[in-house]
């Protein structure tokens, strides 16, 4: 059974430890948050300036001054600290964030990553995720395996225009936990009932298939 | 010293076309509402605009393309907006995208007298097109140049007379890079308060890069994304 974007995050979330600063991207990266494992801190950055955000307000808790980087209104917790854009793409490209977690539209077996902009569409900008595909220590990708139109998402190369070059550790999908090594990908983790051939058929390169691999547990 | 005018319109009084303005806020947040609303009567053209991201269809500094005051924008981000869309596809806006955090720092660069600086960010990518490139400790990196501009513009939640500036939560985001890269910093404060009155240490911004404050008024502070949990 392909996990669910639910499940893809609480996979995800497995990754982070006591300690971590993290930086969770838009959309399904977002859901993260809701699966940090028990008994540990992990601190979540907003590249608009803040460390420590918390859950989304009460309506008696908006503040118009507190958002995060996706623009929603948020809370901040005991430790949280404030500050100015700089300082914020300092810590991200200074290489002070443990973990980036974002999403991706096409990820290639050098770990290059294309997900701002497709070209003849809409314009909309790359934000931060220039900066923190290429400073953050670690970064995820959180993905589903197979666009809309049915076309690949994890390439030999990437068509799309890239955000980085040779930046992406790990994608985690619907169907499996596949790290970039320098040999190319390698299938560390399958969804449970999906078979290492099923992750092919929607993967374009080879897959080199750990010899520790194993099932995907929430 | 008196550096306190009586509004925006004051503020602005000198501002002209093909002026080149950099605007604090991060999305709708922490935007200079007083100013942008005085640009917008004042209806100055052929405006350059440095700014993270260019409000929405109908507010910050989304009105000003209504009027079609801006002939360019330099930013990260400019989702949201329909009306930027249908100016730049129809190529009567031109855009330059930048990078965050090369934003960030370019504007930087530009207040602390730097000539620019190598970055990891966007080498091997588009945005490194047309730039010099260097392997530095074994990374590729690219050449960025500071942003400086005619006027900057920003919000803070406290100011005193001589302009240093205390900010509130993500409010301040590109703020205090703008007040140190632009020939004139104009500040409109939420607070506006005696010289004494703010703590040195919680200074933000120091008052040698303002040139210009005032009290703002009726402050509509409007939200983009009203996520709420249950109470």
């Amino acid at each position: 059974m392909p996990l669910t974007r639910e499940q893809i995050a609480a996979r995800a979330a497995q990754e982070l430890r006591d300690g971590y600063y993290v930086n969770l991207g838009i959309g399904m990266p977002t859901l993260v948050a809701n699966y940090v494992p028990k008994g540990i801190d992990v601190i979540f950055q907003s590249e608009n300036g803040m460390l420590g955000i918390g859950s989304y307000p009460t309506e008696a808790e908006i503040d118009p001054d507190l958002i995060n980087a996706g623009k929603e209104t948020v809370t901040e917790i005991k430790g949280t600290s404030y500050f100015s854009s700089a300082d914020s793409f300092a810590m991200i490209r200074g290489g002070h964030i443990d973990i980036a977690i974002l999403g991706a539209m096409e990820v290639s077996e050098q770990g290059d990553i294309a997900n701002w902009t497709i070209p003849g569409k809409v314009l909309k900008g790359m934000g931060g995720a220039m900066d923190l595909v290429s400073g953050a220590k670690r970064v995820i990708v959180a993905m589903e395996q197979v666009a809309r139109d049915g076309s690949k998402k994890l390439l030999k190369e990437c068509r799309l225009p890239l955000t980085g070059k040779k930046c992406v550790n790990t994608v985690m999908s619907e169907l499996a936990v596949i790290d970039i090594t320098p040999q190319g990908l390698l299938l560390r983790e399958i969804a449970p009932g999906v078979t290492p051939d099923d992750v092919q058929k929607v993967t374009e390169p080879k897959l080199r298939i750990s010899p520790e691999l194993r099932t995907i547990k929430i | 010293m008196n550096k306190v005018v009586a509004n925006a319109d004051e503020a602005i009084r000198d501002l002209q076309d093909g002026a080149v303005i950099m605007s604090g806020g991060f999305g709708l947040c922490g935007n200079p509402e007083n100013l942008i609303r005085a640009i917008h009567r004042k209806g100055v053209k052929n405006l350059t605009i440095i700014s993270n991201n260019c409000g929405t269809t109908d507010k910050g500094l989304g009105i000003l393309l209504q009027t079609r005051q801006v002939r360019k924008m330099i930013s990260s981000y400019v989702g949201e907006n329909k009306e930027f869309e249908r100016q730049f596809l129809a190529g009567e806006l031109e855009v330059e995208l930048n990078p965050q955090g090369t934003l960030a720092e370019r504007i930087r660069a530009g207040g602390a007298g730097l000539g620019g600086f190598f970055t990891p960010t966007g080498a091997g990518t588009q945005i490194a097109q047309g730039k010099e490139s260097r392997v530095i400790e074994g990374r590729e990196m690219i050449f960025e140049k500071p942003l400086k501009a005619d006027y900057a513009i920003v919000r803070a939640w406290k100011g005193d007379r001589w302009g240093n500036l205390v900010f509130r939560k993500t409010a301040r985001n590109f703020s205090p890079m703008m007040c140190t890269a632009a020939r004139i910093t104009v500040a409109e404060v939420e607070h506006l308060v005696e010289v004494g009155e703010l703590d040195p240490d919680q200074v933000h911004v120091p008052s040698v890069y303002v040139n210009r404050i005032f009290q703002g008024t009726s402050y509509e502070k409007p939200i983009e994304k009203r996520t709420v949990r249950k109470g």
